[in-house]
């Protein structure tokens, strides 16, 4: 090892012998547990259908109780271990938006429900909602032009 | 130059003031922890019967404090100065927590590596002649601190494996112009160190070159070596900064592996844990060290140890800003005896 290092000599020292997240091992537990949120949503619209529930009336609500499910598993303290251990399978459901809501709606309760609750509830999910809108407004603006 | 400056960072206390006593309170992971016999207190749960993590914090200072004075029998009056920090904006651990403790204050910052700097100054402040008793404490929360510079607790995601793991805990010493041992003999004050790394997640790293720095530092100004201690022992640079800070002294001749620990490993188990790289904090030097070293210090075990915590001086605008990171760390000699 060399005795005096530049900034870039040291970043790629220290590259190349940090420890690397395992990945394949991530990407498998991810697919496992996504997939099985996913399989509980069809289940879910699948008794709603079979309670004679209507097409368009079908996604929002599987949406509306997939959502309720991630809230509830946050304040139960057990999504945060969910999202440990299978990383993007449980961040990309709608059920990770949820907690992604709620877990810094709880975090923040000591600031009080103005500045706290409702102030920080959206430091997470605000920047998907800004662009996924903002995404949303160009894909509708190229449609438009386009078809 | 002062005749108590040796080299270009390093002083001699003439009068090696004396650990007296020291305490710490750690949370319930830390207290499953391989160190966890030596710990005073284990508080049952992280928030401690109060409303929110930085009042725990607070309590946790709180209590360590009275811990210490019970211990060493002094009453706050005979303290002339408490020296405190913690990680949280404006220290509010230690503001609040030491708010009724009708002691003189100084606050400080040196992140993770307060205790320290806290032990160093107090030191000194002896060995001027300044003051009789000092106390010097800090503390942090890992709730409080994900809080400040990371993502909520309950958020599922998953961190790399060079993340490392604040411990919840407060720890602090008294130090006294009078005792019996052991002595801080040398402090040797860090300069601020960054060699580029802006990844918050990889600490160790960010704060090995600092650690090496301020070590060959020591030794360099001091004319010791490594032989010449028991223990040496960094704040939280986990298992890769560990590395890299053996590596870096070596390459300059200083061997130190054989003597070598740091408290971040020390202070959880790393299979059974799961602390990814080990621990951090300005608690995980601060109760190593009032628990683990000193308890073996006054057993004898130890002799000379050389407590370096290290710190990483970021906020958490600092790293959205795309900055890297200043570290810092400073080294404390401590010896049994005072013959050399």
């Amino acid at each position: 090892m060399q005795k005096n290092f530049t900034k870039e000599d040291y970043r790629k020292y220290v590259e190349q012998i940090s420890p690397k997240s395992k990945v394949l091992r991530n990407v498998v537990r991810a697919f496992i547990i996504g997939g099985l949120i996913c399989i509980v949503g069809q289940f879910i619209t699948n008794l709603l259908t079979a309670l004679g529930l209507k097409k368009d009336e079908l996604s929002s609500i599987t949406t509306i109780i997939m959502i309720f499910l991630g809230a509830i598993l946050t304040g139960l303290n057990i999504y945060d271990e969910l999202g440990r251990y299978a990383g993007a399978g449980s961040i990309v459901p709608i059920t990770g938006f949820a907690n992604s809501i709620v877990s810094p709606a709880m975090e923040f309760k000591s600031e009080g429900y103005v500045t706290g609750v409702g102030a920080k509830m959206f430091v997470i999910a605000g920047p998907v909602i800004v662009y996924g809108v903002a995404a949303s407004v160009v894909v509708g603006i190229l449609y438009y032009l386009i078809k | 130059m002062s005749d108590k400056r040796l080299g270009t960072q390093t002083i001699k206390l003439e009068n090696p003031p004396s650990i007296v006593a020291t305490a710490s309170i750690v949370g319930p992971k830390e207290g499953q922890g391989p160190l966890k016999l030596y710990f005073d207190e284990i508080i049952e749960d992280e928030l401690w019967g109060e409303k929110s993590w930085e009042k725990a914090e607070s309590k946790l200072m709180r209590e360590t404090l009275a811990k210490i004075l019970s211990k060493a029998g002094k009453s706050p009056g005979e303290i002339n100065y408490i020296i405190a920090g913690d990680l949280l904006n404006q220290c509010i651990a230690a503001n609040f927590g030491l708010r009724e403790s009708e002691i003189p204050f100084l606050g400080i910052f040196g992140a993770c590596s307060t205790i320290g700097e806290a032990m160093g100054i107090g030191a000194m402040l002896i060995d001027g002649g300044f003051a009789d008793h000092v106390v010097s404490i800090t503390s942090s929360h890992f709730c409080s601190a994900e809080k400040q510079f990371r993502f909520p607790l309950e958020l599922g995601s998953q961190r790399p494996p060079t993340a490392q793991w604040t411990v919840t805990g407060a720890g602090g010493v008294l130090l006294s112009k009078q005792g019996t041992g052991p002595y801080i003999t040398h402090v040797t004050i860090g300069k601020i160190v960054d060699l580029g790394i802006k990844d918050s997640n990889n600490m160790g790293a960010a704060m090995a070159p600092a650690a090496a720095d301020t070590i060959l530092r020591h030794f360099k100004d001091t004319g010791l070596s490594p032989d010449s201690y028991d223990l040496i022992l960094t704040g939280d640079l986990g298992s890769l900064g560990k590395r890299i800070c053996a590596e870096m002294l070596e390459a300059q001749g200083y061997p130190i592996l054989d003597h070598y620990n740091d408290c971040g490993l020390m202070i959880f188990d790393r299979e059974k844990q799961d602390p990814h790289s080990g621990g951090s904090g300005c608690g995980c030097s601060a109760t190593a060290f009032a628990g683990f070293v000193y308890a073996e210090m006054t057993k004898g075990s130890l002799k000379n140890v050389l407590f370096v915590p290290t710190g990483a001086l970021l906020s958490p605008t600092s790293t959205q800003q795309g900055e890297s990171i200043p570290c810092i760390a400073h080294a404390v000699s401590i010896s049994t005896s005072i013959s050399s």
